[in-house]
């Protein structure tokens, strides 16, 4: 048995990542470079959103607090938020989305396969959804990369700009702590570091086809799980709980 | 007339144009490859494109509360949403299409301000209510439109309503749902929930169209069977079905002059500030310039990546038939 407190925070982890990156996606429609894009781009923000609904409430049950989704995602500061600093960078021009994206996919394929076995019947259930979600957005953001990457001069450099400025924000997402390593010993979790060769197996076939090539650079910002953010949280999460915050206590 | 140039008389059956006649007068489909007038053709394209243009706009006023969406239930609804206007907005282009104009073609006339969007996304979402409000009485405004237009001449467009009206309904129970809620919640959010009513109604009304006696396309368009029910009617339509779920809600309809006529079985409602429609139409609503200015940055930003995916396809064929030589 697992003590609740890991796998309360192991949910928060899972839940925060999709959360964060959901929200980023919402405030894109409408400005996509075409109406397939913008309806594409709808399509992987409402698959994150579940995937999140899905893990906190989860998470709240786990804690037995008498919390739901809401209030884990409203009313939680950014200090409290577990999600990998990857997913709060900003959506950018087309060119950083999807490579946050393509990084964001390249990770979830195996950790949502792996977690599809796990020993919880619950968290498998929910991963063995969000696995083939997950399979979908790959095939998305990794054609785009390609083709971006391959397409013009101007794409190419934008795409490559991107992979630059994104990739120091990779390293958060494998970076375990005591959390994992209780869980992992249980079979409820991933080991963030067996997924990495996948990760990195994927990222590379991309990048080769799209003429692209990763920093020589080996900076990693991490801290997210920790709730150690970029600055960027700070501004994400106030514009997501305004309205929430302003009327306590009510039914939405 | 014009098509008399465009048919000639064959021994062995009706002209185009009399075919066309006989189609219409029969309440049977245009469909693409048939034979219509030019003016038929220009008319069906201004209005599928118009309306495409305005799913396409529309996704902003609603767009604009998806990061403040006050429960993640509540987000992934409006999202979904969103996306169903884009997606209305593919489909209804694609109908357009089918009468020899492209979508790069209609963006354009767009852009530069040469067809029009419905009125109504040129007023801003100043709350959450607003959110419910457009759900429940711009939607409900737009169904009344479009379940008279299913029945509509041109069989792509006719067929495009039968689809979106099935999509509309369920934004529309949404959109209901949304207000229903805030009007049995706290004070804060029935006043947010009266606000959004009174600011939403009038525009709601205005975008059914001029009045009959004003509109200049009604008379030609009905012979045609483009239309098939006139603004009026569609306009009482919708209040007789609105002001009934208004007082469910209990909330005030933002208009003294509503009143049952029992004569008529209808229910009156007071003069439209036409001149404030003809305003924003003109293109001095609240936000027609923001409106467009976002469509045309998110184009315009886009550019390169089209430009690019281009790019990418024409070398893969070219890789293709390298590989094939």
């Amino acid at each position: 048995m697992s003590t609740p407190a890991p796998l309360f925070t192991y949910l928060l982890r899972l839940g925060d990542d999709n959360l964060v990156l959901g929200q980023q996606l919402g405030a894109l429609l409408s400005r996509m470079p075409e109406l397939e894009a913008d309806i594409a781009v709808a399509n992987v923000c409402l698959d994150h959103l579940g995937q999140a609904r899905n893990f906190l409430t989860y998470a709240a049950e786990v804690e037995g607090a008498g919390r739901d989704e809401d209030q884990l995602a409203m009313l939680r500061d950014e200090r409290g938020f577990r999600n990998a600093v990857l997913m709060e960078q900003p959506n950018g021009d087309f060119a950083r989305t999807m490579a946050r994206q393509l990084f964001v996919d390249a990770y979830q394929v195996p950790l949502y396969e792996g977690l599809s076995r796990s020993t919880d019947d619950r968290l498998a259930g929910i991963a063995e959804k969000a696995a083939k979600e997950a399979r979908y957005h790959l095939r998305h953001s990794g054609t785009w990369v390609v083709r971006l990457g391959d397409g013009t001069a101007e794409s190419h450099c934008r795409m490559q700009a991107a992979i630059d400025a994104l990739w120091p924000f990779t390293g958060d997402l494998f970076a375990a702590d005591e959390v994992e390593a209780s869980l992992v010993a249980e079979g409820v979790a991933v080991d963030p570091a067996s997924i990495r060769p996948a990760f990195d197996a994927t990222v590379g076939d991309v990048l080769a086809q799209a003429g692209l090539r990763l920093p020589e650079d080996p900076y990693q910002r991490i801290g997210g799980r920790q709730g150690l953010h970029t600055e960027l949280l700070g501004h994400l999460l106030p514009e997501m709980q305004s309205l929430y915050r302003a009327n306590p206590g009510v039914e939405w | 007339m014009e098509q008399s140039t465009f048919t000639t008389a064959t021994t062995d059956g009706p002209t185009p144009a009399e075919r066309f006649d006989q189609l219409i007068a029969a309440g049977e489909k245009i469909e693409p490859r048939d034979w219509m007038p030019e003016a038929y053709r220009r008319t069906m394209i201004r209005q599928i494109a118009q309306h495409a243009h305005s799913e396409v706009i529309g996704q902003q006023p609603e767009g604009n509360w998806i990061t403040r969406a006050p429960s993640l239930r509540r987000k992934a609804i409006l999202v979904a949403k969103v996306q169903d206007e884009a997606g209305h907005g593919l489909y209804l282009y694609s109908a357009c299409e089918t009468l020899g104009i492209s979508r790069d073609e209609l963006n354009e006339l767009l852009h530069q301000g040469r067809q029009k969007y419905s009125s109504i996304f040129n007023y801003p979402t100043l709350s959450w209510a607003d959110v419910g409000a457009i759900g429940w009485l711009v939607d409900g405004a737009a169904i009344a439109n479009q379940v008279a237009l299913t029945r509509t001449s041109y069989g792509p467009y006719a067929r495009a309503m039968v689809r979106i009206c099935k999509e509309e309904s369920f934004h529309q129970r949404q959109g209901f749902e949304i207000m229903m809620t805030l009007a049995r919640g706290s004070e804060a959010q029935r006043d947010m929930a009266q606000d959004a009513l009174n600011r939403w109604w009038w525009p709601s009304l205005a975008m059914l169209g001029p009045p009959d006696e004003q509109s200049t396309h009604t008379e030609q368009s009905m012979q045609w069977g483009i239309k098939v029910e006139t603004n009026d009617e569609i306009r009482q339509k919708f209040v007789d079905q609105t002001v009934p779920q208004a007082q469910f809600l209990g909330l005030t309809l933002p208009d003294p002059a509503l009143a049952w006529n029992e004569e008529r079985g209808h229910w009156d409602f007071g003069e439209i500030d036409w001149d404030a429609f003809w305003e924003v139409v003109r293109g001095n609503g609240p936000c027609n310039r923001e409106r467009l200015a976002h469509k045309v940055k998110a184009w315009e930003d886009g550019a390169w990546v089209r430009e690019a995916a281009l790019a990418h396809a024409a070398k893969q064929d070219g890789r293709g038939l390298a590989a094939t030589a």
